[in-house]
């Protein structure tokens, strides 16, 4: 018994509808910089909940399950299938309708990078405050001070108010402060999805670090890719309850399958809230293959999104994001004043070529109106791009392109 | 090894002082972060801490002293209403940060967990810092109207933590409350305005006749500010049963707020 770091009994938690949350979150507005009206990192599980009349929903509910001291669990689901909810109530930030839960060791949570900036205090000062906020002690911070200033790599701008720090290295700051942070229980929510390439693999590798150090990791991700390297065990979770647990591989695969395969692909639940539209899936149309994840020509390629459209929509606002399985940003579009009715929709992306170097990538596709949020969705599965590999032999030389080219010496002299 | 266990229910008189002193350095990061921040970006900083209770006092000295001849307890009206604003203006800007203090981190609040009731704690302690720069101001008036304080002097660390708690406890449930109804921040500053004129700032509490004074007493701020006036320059009285009043209901409101608070905390990061 003593092995187990956490235990989760029956764990349910019920929100009142119109208790959601509205916050605007570092990320959140650098996502919006980014690619707006694409807001992909936006966590907005609880604000959908909002339009649901019927009064009550059950964003978990009788959860149970058993985390062993220095296992790295990964928690994989739709938007709004309670995995925040889950985390939140690990960490003590909310309480449980029913249930109970025993969590033994000192628990840290990384829900958001950046949590208790202040934009008037200096980089030093944040970096104090942020990490009592996060529960170290002043001698804690005063012993990993400069570790967290190389590893943000903000060592010149440490006396510069934070308020002129780029989104990015206050992202980076942020992530600095959250990584030194040695809690015997690390909660971590979709945090890795910020800054630059460089920075993200930096983070990933801390990740990894922390997950050999022999501590115990509840980890939340859309990536799957993520959620396969860091992970042995993955509990998947649909509607507040969980649907599958076990090895990584044989959840993830399961996940996936039922995501493709459109069984489970973001069918209502019967508590769901109520939408004006969704999507349903994501499939490469051209060249067609086994499975409609997998890409396996450069181009000219074919991408579909299907939408469910259950309300007119007047000014809609459509945003489409691709990221790298480190989570860089590889390309955005968006556009506005769609008209849509009522009925199913497939929104066409058509590529002459797409030279990316192969390996996992993501879609995220979003759909607003001017009164908000429609539906953003990490697009599932991942898309695995299995083609020719044109790269130089060292990998050090790989880059993130994949480009198709002749070469041939000639003699001109 | 510590062990958490996560339950529903909530003890509301469990209020776990043990866990509030080992977050006592995050107590002392916000009351920190509080003082720094307050006056970034202001011109003249830190005097307005200053500048507030001293430009209330030239007008009250001018208008309900100069003018409506307000009995004084034979003091100058400046030192008269500067010692009854002191601890007064420290109370009313405690009480209103307290209040908007939940709000104000909702963002830390759905995010981290600590006890919450740091956060009103914090705001509390912060405003010593402003009470202590306008201290000094009613030293510098004390040499100049050449009033020597007597023994009576030794009381007033009392009667400032007895305005402490006041504020603390009082803004435990608003700030609770404030969470749940955005009203209560507009009512607040109406709330605290009435509240000074049932507390003798612009007046001598011996104008209350005596048969209510015992009412008056379960306002505390009425024995603060006039403890503060007789500790500071030994006029007027101040009438123990009075004090006695008011700390006993300075408790009651504490702990009930301390208790509601408690209550409130498992649900308020659904809530903001």
């Amino acid at each position: 018994m003593s092995d187990i770091a956490i235990r989760v009994e029956n764990l349910s938690k019920r929100y009142r509808i119109g208790q959601r949350e509205r916050y605007f979150a570092l990320r959140d507005v650098l996502a919006r910089a980014l690619t707006a009206p694409f807001r992909l990192f936006s966590r907005n599980e609880r604000q959908t909940a909002a339009s649901n009349p019927s009064g009550y929903i059950w964003a978990l509910k009788d959860v149970s399950f058993e985390v062993k001291e220095g296992e790295i669990v990964g928690i994989i689901g739709r938007n709004g299938a309670g995995k925040t909810t889950l985390l939140k109530i690990l960490a003590r930030i909310t309480k449980p309708t029913k249930g109970y839960a025993e969590v033994r060791g000192r628990v840290g949570s990384l829900l958001e990078v950046g949590v208790g900036f202040h934009p008037e205090l200096t980089g030093r000062e944040n970096i104090y405050l942020s990490g009592a906020i996060l529960g170290m002690t002043k001698q804690e911070i005063d012993r990993k001070f400069d570790e967290i200033v190389t590893f943000a790599g903000v060592e010149r701008f440490l006396d510069t108010p934070l308020k002129h720090y780029s989104t990015g290295m206050q992202m980076r700051l942020a992530f600095a402060v959250a990584a030194h942070l040695e809690p015997e229980i690390l909660l971590v929510d979709e945090v890795l999805a910020v800054g630059d390439l460089e920075f993200q693999k930096k983070c990933l590798g801390k990740m990894e670090e922390v997950s050999r150090s022999g501590r115990t990791v509840l980890f939340v991700s859309h990536q799957m890719n993520q959620i396969r390297r860091l992970c042995e065990r993955v509990i998947w979770l649909d509607g507040g309850q969980i649907v599958r647990e076990g090895p990584t591989h044989e959840v993830v695969s399961a996940y996936e399958a039922a995501m493709t395969s459109g069984e489970w692909l973001r069918q209502e639940r019967p508590d769901a809230p109520h939408v004006k539209a969704r999507f349903l899936k994501w499939e490469i149309v051209a060249p067609r293959g086994d499975q409609p994840n997998v890409l396996k020509g450069l181009g000219p390629v074919t991408v579909q999104f299907t939408l469910q459209v259950y309300e007119s929509i007047s000014m809609g606002h459509h945003g489409i994001a691709l990221f790298n399985s480190e989570g860089q940003l590889m390309w955005a579009w968006g556009v506005n004043n769609l008209q849509l009715n009522p009925g199913v929709y497939v929104f066409v992306y058509r590529f002459p070529l797409l030279p990316i170097r192969p390996g996992f990538y993501s879609w995220g596709v979003s759909l607003y109106d001017d009164a908000g949020q429609i539906d953003v969705w990490h697009c599932v599965p991942d898309m695995l791009v299995a083609t020719e590999d044109l790269q130089h032999p060292s990998y050090h030389w790989n880059g993130i392109l994949n480009l198709p080219f002749k070469f041939y010496p000639k003699q001109v002299k | 090894m510590e062990i958490t266990i996560i339950r529903p229910e909530q003890a509301w008189w469990d209020i776990n002082l043990k866990e509030i002193w080992q977050y006592r350095e995050l107590l002392y990061f916000f009351v920190w972060r509080d003082i720094k921040v307050r006056y970034k970006q202001t011109v003249i900083g830190a005097a307005w801490a200053i500048l507030q209770p001293f430009m209330t006092m030239v007008v009250f000295s001018l208008f309900f002293g100069k003018l409506a001849k307000m009995p004084s307890q034979g003091l100058p009206y400046p030192i008269f209403y500067y010692s009854a604003l002191l601890p007064w203006m420290y109370f009313a800007n405690a009480l209103q940060n307290a209040t908007n203090t939940i709000i104000e981190h909702q963002r830390v609040i759905t995010k981290v967990y600590f006890p919450r009731v740091i956060l009103p704690l914090a705001a509390v302690l912060s405003g010593l810092v402003d009470f202590a720069i306008a201290f000094t101001i009613l030293i510098g008036m004390m040499l100049f109207y050449n009033i020597i304080p007597t023994v009576a002097i030794v009381w007033l660390p009392f009667l400032l933590l007895l305005a402490v708690l006041t504020a603390l406890g009082v803004g435990l449930w608003l700030s609770a409350l404030n969470a749940i109804y955005r009203d209560v921040r507009y009512a607040v500053p109406f709330f605290i305005q009435f509240w000074m004129f049932a507390s003798p700032v612009a007046y001598p509490s011996s104008l209350v006749p005596e048969k209510w004074h015992w009412l008056y007493g379960l306002n505390p701020m009425a024995g603060v500010i006039e403890g503060f006036r007789w500790a500071l320059t030994g006029q007027g009285q101040v009438s123990v049963p009075l004090l006695l009043v008011s700390a006993f209901a300075v408790m009651l409101v504490l702990m009930g707020g301390l208790f509601y608070f408690r209550r409130m905390e498992g649900t308020i990061a659904d809530l903001v």
